[in-house]
This record gives structure tokens, sequence and C-alpha cells, in this order.
């Protein structure tokens, strides 16, 4: 029956896309071709979970990866839009060939080592609530709980130094929140003050209110 | 052989009949969107095609079909072609999992009124809706077109904006239900509250009152509607992200957007409104199937008065200056959610710790 053998066959389907949308980000040259290829690898990679079972993860990465961060990285690609003019002719440099060979070796060894460490369930594979939104938080919020509390201290450090970096120059006269006071301790310690603007200081008489 | 004809001959009928109701409703919500605007501003509206014009959705089909398929000679030919399907195709299939109606139950087996009964149902359809942007802003980048660029840019920052305030507006709801099963969802709101003489039905409108009202702001804009409809706004942009298309082409994305509408309704259905649940029914003892079915038309009505409420705010409201749209998802509508996410965990927290 055609059933039995749809999971290997739609692995294999999304597997291949998966690679070749990762080949075809490194290999094209148009900005816009490698965005499209990355949401393909993308999905593919969502489609591959949802064939483990693990629904959650699946739909987090298409919600996250697909419906967020490559729309942003498409939106930059639209500002800029640059023509193929611009963009010049792809070269094969040593750089490139020398990478490419890196990651083939890295590949190499990991692979077998891969293939000995999944361990395959006993019987009858995982149970109806694996991978639910139930089954995901209770490891979340229970087992990995330091982990995941961790991690987001780490996306919020991300996020101001994001926006301490772009906001450099806009040094707040009062301090209304956290990163009004993390840019003027920034400033008052001038790590992040822009050269130009360090000279002007220095320039002037000193003596103004800042 | 049977087992297996028993088993998926009831899940191709749903999805063909499911496919022709919402393919139908797109093109009569055309003529009602035209029609509505025509008696909101005194006019008579499309009339001349069948009786009351009833014909003209059709007649408009005909036209889009035979009208040249004309490709501009600068634009990036690939995804000038990709870019209508890659919108229509999410939004077809984002209502797979709204349940429309209770079970039937036909020669012994029970079939639920839902096309698939899927635990991560509203996580499904936020993933469905992210993908959706992608037609967007590839229809404005392909048609190398200044105006539709600037459509395309800002229906992708708005949908993005939006689709944040859409799922934290439903954040409020899911604490309280305590499930992501749509199903479930509408199960759990078909009781009643007794207060006295009154009798309220147990709907996610009386739990999340503000919630709701987010999720209403953030449906119009995520569905790019009036008053939040600056991708296209004609007379600055000329016609924003489809300036540059024609025939079928320009008709599917105007499919996409409808049905786009139709999913945003039957959700806030589902979520606030008792999905398929009729108050006072279980008193009239109807049979299973009947009552059945006056619940799927019962969610027909409530899922058509938010239809029509997107049509009546269109011609009754102006539309929005892009900063206000922004400064509203970020500074309004955002802090909002998240208040009423706090106040429910809250509420939660209270309900079930003193009573």
């Amino acid at each position: 029956m055609i059933f039995a053998v749809l999971p290997d066959i739609l692995f294999y389907l999304f597997a291949l896309l998966a690679v070749g949308g990762a080949l075809s980000v490194l290999t094209r040259r148009n900005p816009m071709t490698c965005a499209a290829s990355l949401v393909v690898s993308v999905l593919s990679v969502a489609l591959l979970y949802f064939l483990l079972s693990a629904h959650f993860v699946g739909v987090a990465q298409m919600i996250v990866y697909a419906g967020a961060i490559v729309v942003l990285f498409i939106f930059v690609i639209m500002l800029l839009n640059l023509t193929d003019r611009e963009l010049g002719r792809g070269r094969m440099t040593l750089f490139k060939i020398f990478g490419a060979f890196l990651a083939l070796s890295v590949l190499a060894i990991l692979a077998p080592g891969m293939r000995s460490m999944v361990e395959l369930e006993p019987s009858g594979g995982p149970g109806p609530a694996y991978g639910g939104t139930a089954e995901v938080g209770r490891l979340l919020f229970g087992e990995y709980l330091l982990p995941f509390e961790l991690t987001s201290i780490l996306i919020l450090a991300a996020m101001v130094a994001g926006v301490v970096l772009a906001k450099r120059d806009l040094t707040p006269k009062r301090l209304f929140s956290l990163i009004d006071w993390l840019l003027a301790l920034a400033d008052r310690l001038s790590i992040l003050r822009s050269p130009q603007k360090r000279e002007r200081k220095q320039g002037g008489a000193g003596g103004e209110a800042e | 052989m049977m087992a297996w004809a028993m088993e998926w001959v009831p899940v191709l009928i749903k999805i063909l009949v499911a496919f022709f109701v919402v393919l139908t409703l797109t093109a009569y919500l055309t003529l009602a969107e035209r029609k509505f605007s025509a008696y909101m501003q005194d006019r008579c509206g499309p009339n001349r095609t069948g009786p009351f014009g009833l014909l003209q959705p059709l007649a408009d089909g005909i036209k889009f079909i035979f009208k040249e398929d004309v490709i501009p000679t600068e634009v990036h030919r690939t995804y000038y072609v990709l870019a209508p399907a890659l919108l229509l195709v999410p939004a077809l299939l984002g209502y797979i999992v709204i349940p429309f109606g209770d079970t039937l139950i036909v020669a012994g087996r029970t079939i639920p009124l839902q096309i698939a009964d899927v635990d991560l149902g509203i996580l499904y359809i936020f993933a469905i809706a992210g993908l959706s942007v992608y037609g967007l802003f590839m229809a404005g980048w392909a048609s190398n077109n200044k105006y539709s660029l600037l459509g395309g840019l800002r229906s992708s920052a708005q949908m993005v904006s939006y689709e944040l305030t859409l799922g934290l507006s439903l954040v409020g709801a899911l604490l309280v239900f305590g499930t992501s099963n749509l199903r479930d969802i509408v199960h759990l709101q078909t009781g009643h509250w007794d207060l006295g003489p009154l009798s309220i039905p147990k709907w996610g409108i009386f739990l999340q009152p503000l919630g709701f009202l987010l999720f209403l702001v953030s449906a119009f804009a995520e569905s790019n509607r009036l008053p939040f409809d600056l991708p296209e706004a004609e007379n600055e942009l000329v016609g924003g992200y489809h300036t540059e298309y024609g025939s079928m082409k320009f008709a599917m994305f105007f499919m996409g957007e409808y049905i786009g509408m139709i999913t945003m309704s039957a959700l806030a259905t589902t979520f606030f409104f008792g999905g398929w649940h009729v108050p006072g029914l279980a008193a009239l003892n109807l049979s299973h199937n009947a009552a059945a079915l006056a619940g799927v038309a019962a969610f027909c009505l409530k899922t058509g008065f938010f239809l029509f409420l997107f049509i009546w705010v269109r011609w009754t409201l102006p539309r929005f200056r892009y900063d206000q749209l922004m400064s509203l998802s970020w500074k309004g509508v955002f802090p909002a959610a998240m208040l009423n996410v706090f106040l429910t965990g809250f509420c939660l927290y209270a309900f079930h710790r003193f009573m």
C-alpha cells in the first residue's frame, strides 16, 4: 500500500529540498533568489519536523523562521534593491574553495558518528501526545526551565545591545527606561561615542552642560 | 478496501465542499461589497446581470479569464508569476482547521464537521498566515515599479507587526480555554452561566472582551482592509503591490484578500462567539444530526456577520496614515495585548487559588 511508504517518500523529498535550498542560498548571486531558497529550505526542515511527530517544533520553525526572520532579510534586500551590475560577477576565490573543503571535511568526520548516535525507539514509536503543545510546555517549563530562561536572557541582551548600537548618538537628557540608562552609562564611559562627536566635545570649551 | 473508502470518502467530500463554499463565498463577497457600498452611498450598485445583479461575480470571473495576460517587459519574470500563487495558496490552506459544525452521524460513523482536527489548530493558522506575506512583497519587488515596491515594503512591515498582536490578543483566550485545539475551544464554550433570571452562553467574548477588541483590530490590519489598507492605498500608491498585475493574476490577489477575511471572521466566531453553538438549542430536543446542521447554519450566520462588519467598516471609516498605523500597533495594541495576557493570568490564578 502506498500509505506504508509515504513517510519515506516525503522524507527524501523534503530532505532533498532542504539541502537543495541551502546549496542554492550559497551559490546564487541574486539576493532575492537566495532569500527565496532559504525559505524553501526552512519550510522543508519544518516539514521534516512534522514527519518526526515534533509538531510544535515544526510550527514554531514556520512562524519564527519563515514568518519573521527571513521576512526581515527580504525587507533589507528590498530596501537596498541591488541591480545585477552592482552585484558584480560571482568569482571562485581560493578562500571560497578552502571554505567548501573545510565544510565537507567536517561533514565527513561527523557523519559516521551521527549514524551511530541515533537510537531507534524500542517499540511502537512515540505516544500520541508527543510533540504537542502540552508536552513541549511541560519539558520547557519543567525539566529544562533553567536553560530556557538563560536563553531568553541571552536574547534580551542581544536585543538591548542592538538598540544601544543603533542609537549610539542619541544620548537622552532624562532617563525614562533601562535602555536610556544604558545609553547614558555608555556615554559616561564614552565607549560608544562616534569619533567625530568625541572630537567635537574635546574641541569645545568643555564647560557646556551635557 | 471498503474500510479504506469509508475513511477517505468523507474527508474528500468535506474538502471539496469547503473549497467550493469558500470560493463561491469569495466571489459573492465582491458582489456584497459593491452592493453594500452602493446602499451606504445611496446608489443602486450592480443590478443589470441577472436578478438583483446576482450573476455579476460570474460575469466578472469570465471577464478576468478572457482578459489578455500581460507580463511587463522589465519585471523579474519568475517572481512576478509566482507571487499571486504564493498569496492565494496559504489563504486557501488556512481554513482547513476551523470547525464549522459538531459531528454528523452517517451510517453509524461519526464524522466531525472539520477538515483536519489538528491539536495545534491556532498555531497552524498563524504559521500559514505568516507565509502569505511572501506573496505580497514578492509582487511588490518583482514588478520593478516604485509604487509597487513601496506597497510591498509597507505590507511586509504591517503584516509582521500585526501578526504579533494578532497572536498576543489570542493568548488570553488560549489561557482561559487551556488548549490550542479549535474543536475543544468550541466545546468549552457550549454551556451557560445562570445569573438569576439571565442565562448567558459561555462565549469567549464575555471572558475576553479586551482580547476580542484587539483581535478585531489586528484582524483588519492582517487582512489589509480599510482602515488599514495602506499597502494598496490607491490615492498615494496607485494600486500598491498589484499595480502591474492584470487579468487573472490580479483576481488572485483579490481572492487572497477575501479568503483572508473569511478565515479571520471564522476565527473570531470560533474564539469569541462559540463557533457552531446556538444558545438554547439543547432545550428543543432535536436529533443529533439536525442539531449539527443547525450548528453549521449558526456558524455561517456568525461568520457572515463578521464579513458584513468588514465591509461596513470599510465604507465608514477613513484610512489611517502609515506612521499612525505602526504606532497604533507597537504603542497601542501591543501593550494592551500584553496587559490582557497579564490580567488574564492573574485572574486565572486568583480563580484557581481562591474559588
